[in-house]
């Protein structure tokens, strides 16, 4: 008796639990064997093809196909952090005015309407956002200013208004965060909407605001093809706003294919890869610690 | 400038900015609707595609982009209701889950290509697959996992804990609870945020571009399950609809290529359409079902207000 309603217990509660907890471990197991693969590969490039790092990371010549190759990232880099700081620049004002109208100004016209177009605009797949750059903005570009149209420019506008939901949504959630008497704190002072917004509601959200923004740079920084089709892809840094340059995604998504597995070329590709991980982890540790700083 | 006429004028700014996004999706709409126009007729939604002439149709890309929703629907969905079970119900609070809490931050931050990278590691050349569907459905289902995994544990620990605890003074056991109690009250909040992860897994291309391919081979219902040609076989090169509109813009050869890509461009305006409504709906309709104000129920109320 006993044993059968021992056995039933592991029946209606082991089983499940040990499912459960393999789902959560595989996402550590994941996480941990990207990591391995990417920087594994990525590492070749100097154990194996002798590329300093040096010169990986300070060098401006990217020249995989010369006699004598060049490989230095500098251009990469500096295109996708000029990209993506040019976006969160172009996107953080819009996004916060929208987070205080949702919070603040209109709440039933926001969460009525402005939340779902905030959601349709992230739903829109990102070749289309590029295409519409290629189709509207890129026209555009080239009527206003001549030339080719593909600039960092147009990376910087498509971006922008594809990281816009993400700044929004994270701000509006720290603005209805602050506590309702502050604001009315504010107004008892005999302050105006705009006053209590501004001085004291905005200055109080500023950590949840400053995470939503770093979870933009992130997401501009990782974006590949919507960037890729608008920017130019020519390998060189960008004289100005409207000169067209490349990023690190945008040569991963353009060369990976066109190179033989074990060269040169392709680990230096490889290291590219790695770098972005290792860019990625950097704004985790940005947003973990403005964070703990927001909760001192 | 007084206050209040600063006051007066901030609002109107905020105004104009709040019109201007809406106005922004809607031009984007039309744009793509109308320089797409036609993307319904037959010969285009389920036509071959041809590589030289004009006139050609999208049919394959749309049959892989809709089973590679499908096959990683069923991947990512038991797995991320794993994960967010595990979470909010058995992981103990300490070191190891923070350590989770940071791998799934991790992963929800990688950009999608790394995730493609990696895929053309771990599923392409490791597993000697080539480019396949189901390696394309792994490397989205990566993508998706964290954002799913962080859904269903919010929807399990925004059950009320009387009900939980009603059902464990009962007798049952945690699992027993969970299965039974805990999930049917979860299921409105987890169906929305699957249908809002399908919109995702349906517009992603980059991680795809090196996982499922370029190509797909000439497809024919009457070949054997396992040989390439057959649509249903998941070991076969795939690229889909979102893969193609860049491709079309990349590298398209094809004298109609940039209809081709609008009118693409445009079924995929119209699925993210659906998946939003729908979730809308479902969201709504399941909450009624499962709160038990059915259709009959609220009728009466209502004219019992009236």
């Amino acid at each position: 008796m006993k044993e059968k309603r021992r056995l039933n217990y592991w029946k209606n509660e082991y089983i499940g639990r040990i499912l459960v907890t393999f789902c959560g471990l595989l996402i550590v197991i994941t996480t941990l064997s990207i990591i391995a693969f990417i920087c594994g590969k990525g590492i070749q490039s100097f154990t194996e093809n002798g590329i300093s790092l040096k010169e990986m990371l300070f060098s401006t010549e990217w020249k995989p196909s010369d006699s004598h190759p060049k490989y230095g990232a500098v251009i990469f880099i500096v295109g996708s952090m000029l990209v993506s700081i040019g976006a969160v620049l172009l996107s953080t004002p819009i996004a916060i005015a929208l987070a205080i109208f949702m919070n603040f100004i209109s709440p039933k016209f926001g969460s009525a309407v402005l939340k779902p177009v905030l959601e349709l605009l992230v739903g829109i797949p990102s070749v289309v956002y590029g295409w519409l750059g290629v189709t509207l903005l890129i026209p555009l570009l080239r009527e206003w200013f001549g030339g080719v149209g593909f600039s960092l420019l147009a990376g910087i506008i498509v971006l922008s208004i594809m990281i816009l939901p993400t700044i929004t949504s994270i701000a509006s959630d720290a603005l209805s965060g602050v506590p309702f008497s502050y604001l009315e704190a504010s107004y008892g002072l005999g302050s105006t909407r705009w006053q209590a917004i501004s001085r004291v509601i905005v200055p109080a959200a500023r950590t949840g605001i400053l995470t939503g923004i770093v979870l933009g740079l992130a997401r501009a920084f990782g974006e590949a093809l919507a960037v890729q089709m608008v920017i130019g892809n020519t390998v060189k840094l960008p004289s100005g706003l409207y000169s067209p340059t490349a990023t690190l995604t945008g040569i991963l998504t353009m060369d990976m294919s066109n190179t033989i597995n074990g060269t040169a070329w392709n680990n230096a590709l490889w290291t590219l890869a790695m770098i972005l991980l290792f860019i990625s982890f950097f704004f985790i540790v940005l947003i973990r610690m403005i964070g703990q700083r927001g909760e001192r | 400038m007084t206050s209040r006429v600063v006051d007066k004028v901030w609002t109107s700014i905020f105004y104009v900015i709040a019109a201007f996004v809406i106005s922004l999706l809607i031009f984007f709409f039309v744009t793509v609707l109308s320089k797409g126009w036609g993307f319904w007729q037959p010969d285009f939604l389920f036509g071959k595609p041809s590589n030289t002439q004009a006139g050609g149709g999208v049919g394959p890309q749309l049959i892989n982009s809709l089973y590679m929703l499908v096959i990683t629907l069923l991947i990512s969905v038991p797995l991320g209701l794993g994960a967010g079970i595990y979470l909010a119900e058995y992981a103990k609070q300490g070191r190891m889950l923070n350590f989770i809490r940071l791998c799934i931050e991790t992963m929800a931050s990688l950009p999608s290509i790394v995730v493609g990278l990696f895929g053309l590691l771990a599923f392409v050349t490791l597993t000697g697959w080539g480019y396949t569907l189901i390696g394309g459905a792994l490397a989205i289902t990566i993508l998706n996992l964290p954002g799913l995994t962080r859904i269903c544990e919010n929807a399990i620990l925004d059950v009320p804990s009387s009900i939980k605890e009603g059902s464990l003074a009962l007798g049952a056991t945690r699992w027993q609870t969970l299965v039974k109690v805990i999930l049917p009250s979860a299921l409105p909040q987890i169906m929305t945020g699957v249908i809002l992860a399908a919109g995702r897994i349906f517009g992603e291309a980059a991680a795809l571009i090196y996982t499922a391919g370029l190509t797909t081979p000439l497809l024919n219902f009457a070949a054997d399950l396992s040989s390439k040609a057959h649509p249903l076989n998941v070991f076969r090169p795939a690229e889909t609809l979102t893969v193609h509109i860049w491709k079309l813009n990349s590298e398209g050869i094809v004298p109609d290529a940039k209809i081709i890509a609008a009118k693409s461009a445009a079924i995929l305006v119209i699925m993210v359409l659906l998946f939003n409504i729908t979730a809308r709906f479902a969201s709504a309709a399941l909450q009624r079902y499962f709160t038990g104000n059915r259709r009959r129920t609220t009728k009466k109320k209502m004219s019992n207000v009236a």
